[in-house]
């Protein structure tokens, strides 16, 4: 099964924040894909810029970024492979970003194999 | 938590609520078959009592002030609902009973081991029994179970509840093992307790206070585990166990930083509990039927002497491991093993205890690399160590340890 994790926290944090807090977090990133990749279950990832280079849109327009809908954004993702919706919540809790903001765990439908 | 007096007497009181629940419902349920249906009747009573009694304090009679508001709930549930259930008129009968005992005797009987066995029983999913046992034995709800065991309450409760659906129509028995079959049907129980246990240990300094609570809620199983089973040398070891690491709990943090065993600061060890960690070890010596859990408990008595009384027992904790790991072989006690192997010097040797687990189960288990790491560190081999920090990292779900083991990799 394939799970998409969407990677939710306060992006504003991100501008102000040290140096070397930014580095040891990156460091957690790089370490936990590398898990990922070891155990077979990565799929792809990325990081997202802050959500003020963002655009949504819809029928009535573009709407410009940031999106003041909520304290946390989208930051980034991850797809993986796991074997059932227990494996997926094991290796989100993992996620550096588990303990920073939230983690969205959302089953991927697989259309056209 | 619960260290000013009023915290005392509330930790009493639901201590003594849960008590009574879990009594009321090992009898209700071993008279009925029907789990779910007992703890049913006994949830609105039982809230009561974890609202009242701690205000009011824990009545004379718990089991019969219970029942009385159990039956009470039951009553008027019947009147409100239109299709009832199938125990109901068995459950009342059982309850009038109950009542009965409750006013007659001093002490209700306690029939909680039923419970135990019966959660813990071969039938029951492994992954259930231990959140089975808090909620029937303890009556913990299963929000709080679910997100001390990383599922979702939806799950958890689904989990649940199929679990009694079994114990009701496949008829797991509700009487425990007889002398012959006890120690085979234990391991099983005392594995459930320290699940429960270890849970709540890893969630120590983390932000859910109430997962880290499980801990206590696992020490008071196994407590109660001592009482009705005295004579099962390994219960004492497990108890032992728990007492050793709980009285670490305060010194293993820092300000919130991870703090390792042997850097923590013994001043902050609860002394009178390690006391009652040494006094279960020795009773559970006495009984002369080692185990894991009693030589994992010693292995936890040597650590702590080692700390406290400036002793090197690193030979002896080794010679330990060894022991455990060839009457209980397992991922943790190889990693333990191998930790040991190499503080006392024996780094290739510790490399090979390491290699007992295979690469599959090694693969997400975040222990083996750290202490992988450390090994390649004492045998001078730093870009070893590095890859094997990185794992550790990126494995771990503690923020506190990956920070740890991020500044062990930057120095």
């Amino acid at each position: 099964m394939k799970y998409l994790f969407l990677l939710y926290d306060n992006e504003d944090a991100w501008d102000t924040i040290e140096e070397a807090k930014r580095n040891e977090i990156y460091g957690a990133y790089t370490a936990y894909t590398e898990a990922l990749r070891k155990a077979d279950a990565y799929l792809g990832a990325a990081p997202l810029p802050h959500s003020r280079g963002g655009k949504r849109v819809r029928e009535s327009g573009v709407q410009d970024g940031p999106f003041a809908d909520g304290k946390e954004q989208l930051g980034g993702y991850y797809m993986i492979e796991a074997e059932n919706l227990d494996d997926a919540l094991d290796w989100a809790a993992r996620c550096p970003c588990a303990a920073i903001g939230h983690v969205e765990v959302r089953p991927v439908w697989n259309i056209g194999g | 938590m619960a260290g000013n007096p009023q915290g005392k007497a509330r930790a009493a009181a639901e201590d003594a609520a849960r008590a009574s629940y879990g009594r009321l419902v090992a009898w209700l349920a071993s008279r009925s078959g029907d789990v779910a249906a007992a703890e049913d009747a006994l949830a609105d009573a039982f809230r009561a009592a974890l609202e009242h009694w701690p205000q009011r304090g824990v009545p004379d009679n718990p089991e019969a002030w219970l029942l009385t508001a159990a039956r009470r709930k039951l009553i008027d549930g019947a009147r409100k609902r239109r299709t009832r259930s199938d125990a109901e008129p068995a459950l009342m009968m059982a309850a009038e009973e109950a009542e009965a005992a409750a006013r007659a005797a001093p002490g209700f009987p306690d029939e909680r081991l039923k419970l135990l066995f019966m959660c813990a029983h071969p039938a029951i999913d492994e992954a259930v029994r231990t959140p089975l046992m808090l909620q029937t034995v303890l009556g913990l709800d299963a929000a709080r179970i679910a997100s001390a065991f990383l599922a979702s309450p939806a799950a958890m409760s689904g989990r649940l509840v199929r679990a009694k659906r079994k114990i009701k129509s496949a008829g797991v028995p509700f009487d425990p093992p007889d002398k012959t079959d006890l120690p085979d049907r234990l391991g099983p129980v005392l594995a459930a307790i320290y699940a429960a246990y270890g849970t709540g240990w890893e969630a120590v300094g983390g932000a859910e206070a109430e997962i880290e609570d499980l801990t206590r809620e696992a020490i008071y199983l196994a407590e109660l585990a001592v009482s009705l089973i005295p004579d099962q040398a390994e219960v004492w070891g497990l108890m032992a166990l728990m007492l050793h690491a709980e009285a670490r709990k305060k010194a293993r943090r820092a300000g919130g930083a991870y703090v390792p065993l042997e850097r923590q600061d013994t001043g902050l060890w609860d002394r009178r509990m390690i006391a009652r960690a040494e006094r279960a070890l020795a009773a559970a010596w006495r009984l002369g039927a080692v185990g894991p859990y009693q030589l994992e408990a010693a292995i936890q008595s040597a650590h702590a002497a080692s700390r406290l009384h400036n002793r090197d027992t690193s030979a002896d904790i080794a010679m330990m491991y060894d022991g455990l790991v060839a009457i209980a072989p397992s991922a943790g006690a190889y990693v333990g093993y191998a930790a040991a192997l190499t503080a006392a010097g024996r780094h290739e040797n510790a490399v090979e205890a390491l290699e007992m687990i295979g690469d599959k189960a090694a693969e997400r288990y975040q222990p083996y690399w750290a202490v992988r790491a450390r090994i390649m560190k004492n045998l001078g081999r730093g870009t070893d160590a590095d890859a094997a920090l990185t794992r550790a990292i990126g494995l771990s779900r503690d923020p506190a340890v990956r920070a740890f083991l991020n500044a062990e990799k930057n120095r």
